[in-house]
């Protein structure tokens, strides 16, 4: 008799009967579920987009426009100081990420340092003693600022993104400077690309009139940017003050002006209103223009203060273009441009065909399978055959309960579970024939069959969890979904191939008690 | 009874033939390393970039006609392919010069030029910049993955049965890898995954042959080690193929029934794992007996040089 305690033979049938109640619900569809008892577990196993259809887009966060945008803020903020404390310099220029000076007075150099320092503390200075510097930021705060621009960035995309409405979008970093995101059933990204290709810099600012602007030209404390109206380009010199920008709204919503065109209403907070306000009272008469990304949308006059908070930004825009110019005004400014790497829709006809062919193919490869064991090892085959189903229910099981997404190549590893599942029924019959034949009784060889085997199982198992691991930590969505339903496969079948089978061979010994095998 | 598919009693020269396989092993890699170098790879648009276009016409598409169209509105190489129904076509452009602009720009053109009757069912644009990214992440999974089991046989067995394993596994690599570069079968992000499921597969098989020699040196101390391994090599051999046979089968299934994206997928699979299984068994346990195993035992004249 092969002794298995009480306790491990109730963990094993409470773990399958477990892993049948998680399966469960991959049967029903979701409004069904809803009619469940409560106490019943809903997860499904997820699928992903090339199952199920969707979008998938891979940005960059363009880390390089970030610091030379800090370099020149840098630049302006030593303009300022120096310029109060008067130390002479020459040939302040921002490089790709440092900045470098000539102090007109090298003895300025002690003095200088301190006051660069004030500006901000992370600066590393260097200096050659003819008052040539270079300043940059040390490495710790670069990556520090590199980690926030991309949590920041992470954040304004999901905001934007849910903004849209679009159902269960998943978005997530990848890397030091990527961001994943994926939009099931989105069939056509383009609208979702346009809200992220924007960084939305919002900015309210003065228009010089003093000047005819015009490409090319430059005006001493003015930027010239372009307005696009009516299919025409016209240009304005657009004062470099700001005087309130995005950072100051509390709301923006899409509505209509009196003759019925499409515009944006958007309000202030009380600092940002008082800011306008004390402007827009000074300044009655004059232009401003409402720039974004460093294009004009707008330049109205200014007809009266504007003392409120709110206000409208009407230009000729569509219905469309006012509702997602509305969103990227309340979902704010993105810290840094972001570029598209990768862009991948899969239709949901696509993703049914590879449901239908992958749920086929992997019912005929079980089916070819069993049958082959069957044939191999006739009533050892059979509960082999058992192990291979728990196996897959319990695959399964634990697909829906951790939320791991059933890809493509998930189905693949699912075929090659079952080839590496039944592996360990081979490993375990081979050993008890091969026992049998060394002139072992029936009962001790089985035992020594499974014990033998077990090693063999165990290394053998390992060494491909080992590969499959790396597969998992290097690969990207389709390989890591390969990666998860095999680990799960073998994981589990350590369990249905060996404690299983081994239970139900007890079973078979206590009813039949059986001389010889029937291998 | 069940069938005894391999017979149990089997006694192969697996050793003694070591000499002919390895020079046909050898000389099956040399080819294979050759066309790599030679040939290349046919890159797919995961490693090269470029745009990916599946859609479905409502009757059988003119590819020809397509192609002329296509052709006309884009830059570069446009490769049609009709793929599993005569009415699906898998377009592939290359990379536009530009930016994300061009890639957008062509295949609004493409879409255009397509126009209304036409189902998408799957776009894809990659840029340059994650095909990098790919093959380096691709190299150091396939290299973490040797060390790591070369490591795990070094710490449960000996260093030789890890050296072993390790020169058997670079064998069905570039096996896999010759494949995809002689028949330029498309080189995407998933001939990676089956070239480490070819690896670990074969691992697989080695080490439970690697588990029989070991447990035979423990059991036979005196028998000469090229009769020890071919001994080993025999006990498990049922296991071996029964196994290989019952995996190749649901891969057969996955490769005649599971559609052309999941056929592309299992076939260097399919390969990859015939080759392991064969490598497991003539090379792997026989390439032991180079290795000093029993170093103080004695060593058979006729075998070990």
């Amino acid at each position: 008799m092969i002794h298995i305690p009480l306790w491990k033979t109730l963990l094993t049938v409470a773990v399958c009967l477990i892993g049948i109640i998680f399966v469960i619900p991959n049967f029903f569809t979701r409004e069904q579920l809803d009619h469940f008892p409560s106490w019943f577990p809903k997860n499904q196993v997820v699928l992903g987009l090339d199952l199920q259809g969707g979008a998938h887009l891979l940005l960059e966060v363009d880390f390089d426009g970030v610091v030379k945008e800090q370099m020149t803020s840098l630049m302006d903020a030593i303009r300022n100081t120096f310029r109060k404390e008067r130390i002479g310099y020459t040939g302040l220029s921002p490089k790709k990420d440092f900045v470098t000076l000539t102090l007109r007075n090298p003895a300025d150099l002690e003095k200088a340092t301190s006051l660069i320092k004030q500006v901000d503390r992370d600066l590393e200075v260097t200096s050659t003693p003819e008052g040539v510097m270079t300043l940059r930021l040390n490495e710790t705060a670069m990556q520090e600022r590199k980690k926030s621009a991309l949590a920041q960035s992470i954040e304004i995309v999901r905001r934007r993104v849910d903004e849209t409405g679009i159902a269960e979008p998943f978005i997530q970093r990848q890397g030091e400077d990527r961001i994943l995101i994926q939009l099931p059933g989105l069939q056509d990204p383009t609208r979702i690309k346009n809200l992220l290709g924007k960084t939305a810099k919002l900015q309210f600012r003065f228009v010089d009139t003093s000047v005819n602007a015009a490409p090319g030209l430059v005006v001493p404390g003015s930027d010239v940017l372009p307005e696009e109206r009516d299919g025409k380009v016209f240009y304005y010199a657009v004062k470099k003050h700001t005087i309130v920008s995005g950072e100051n709204l509390v709301d923006a919503q899409p509505s209509f002006d009196q003759y019925n065109r499409p515009m944006v209403s958007f309000k202030f907070d009380s600092l940002g209103a008082k800011k306008f306000g004390d402007a827009t009272k000074n300044n009655v008469g004059k232009l401003f223009a409402i720039v974004l990304d460093d294009k004009i949308i707008s330049a109205p006059r200014i007809n009266e203060p504007i003392l409120g908070g709110s206000g409208q930004i009407s230009g000729s825009f569509t219905l469309q273009e006012a509702q997602d110019l509305a969103l990227l005004m309340r979902a704010g400014a993105l810290p840094a441009p972001l570029k598209v790497l990768e862009e991948r829709t899969v239709g949901p006809g696509l993703g049914a065909d590879s449901i239908a062919a992958g749920e086929y193919a992997t019912v005929i490869a079980i089916l070819m399978v069993m049958a082959f064991m069957f044939i191999a090892y006739s009533f050892f085959g059979a509960i082999a055959n058992i192990a291979v189903i728990f196996n897959l229910i319990l695959l399964f099981a634990a697909l829906s309960l951790t939320h791991a997404t059933l890809t493509l190549p998930g189905i693949a590893g699912i075929a090659l579970t079952i080839g590496m599942a039944v592996d360990a029924n081979v490993l375990i019959n081979e050993r008890i024939k091969e026992e049998l034949r060394l002139g072992r009784k029936l009962l001790s060889a089985i035992d020594a069959g499974y014990n033998r085997a077990m090693t063999t199982i165990i290394d053998s198992n390992l060494t491909t969890l080992i590969g499959v691991g790396l597969l998992y930590q290097f690969g990207t969505g389709p390989t890591r979904g390969f990666a998860v339903t095999t680990s799960i496969g073998i994981l589990v079948s350590m369990f249905t191939a060996i404690t299983l089978t081994k239970q139900i061979v007890a079973w078979w010994i206590r009813w039949r008690r059986p001389t010889r095998l029937p291998i | 009874m069940g069938l005894q598919l391999v017979p149990y009693n089997t006694n192969y020269d697996f050793v003694g033939k070591k000499n002919i396989v390895f020079t046909i092993l050898i000389i099956v890699g040399i080819i294979c390393l050759a066309s790599v170098f030679y040939h290349g790879f046919n890159y797919g648009i995961d490693f090269k970039g470029g745009l990916l276009l599946e859609i479905r016409t409502r009757e059988t598409t003119d590819i020809a006609k397509l192609r002329s169209d296509l052709s006309g509105v884009v830059l570069g190489e446009v490769t049609l392919q009709e793929f599993g129904a005569p009415n699906d076509v898998l377009i592939r452009v290359e990379r536009q010069p530009g930016g994300d602009e061009a890639q957008i720009a062509a295949l609004n053109k493409i879409k255009e030029k397509l126009g209304q009757n036409v189902d998408y069912r799957r776009v894809e644009t990659v840029g340059p910049k994650v095909s990098e990214d790919l093959i380096r992440n691709g190299i150091y999974a396939v290299l973490g993955a040797l060390v790591a089991m070369l490591v795990y046989i070094w710490f449960r067995f000996e260093w030789q049965f890890g050296v072993c394993s390790i020169i058997t596994l670079a064998h069905d690599t570039i096996i896999v890898l010759g494949l995809f570069s002689l028949f330029q079968l498309e080189f995407n992000e998933t001939a990676i995954i089956a070239v480490l499921i070819t690896v670990t597969y074969s691992i697989n098989d080695t080490v439970v042959i690697y588990d029989r020699i070991r447990e035979n040196l423990r059991k036979f101390k005196k028998m000469p080690l090229s009769e020890l391994i071919n001994h080993s090599i025999n006990d498990t051999l049922s296991r071996t193929i029964l196994t290989s046979s019952v995996t190749l089968l649901s891969l057969l299934g996955l490769y005649f029934f599971g559609g052309p994206v999941i056929a592309a997928f299992s076939l260097p699979i399919i390969v990859g794992i015939t080759a392991g299984t064969i490598s497991s068994i003539t090379v792997s346990a026989p390439l032991l007996l180079h290795m000093h195993l029993r170093p103080d035992q004695l060593l058979e004249s006729s075998e070990s040089k």
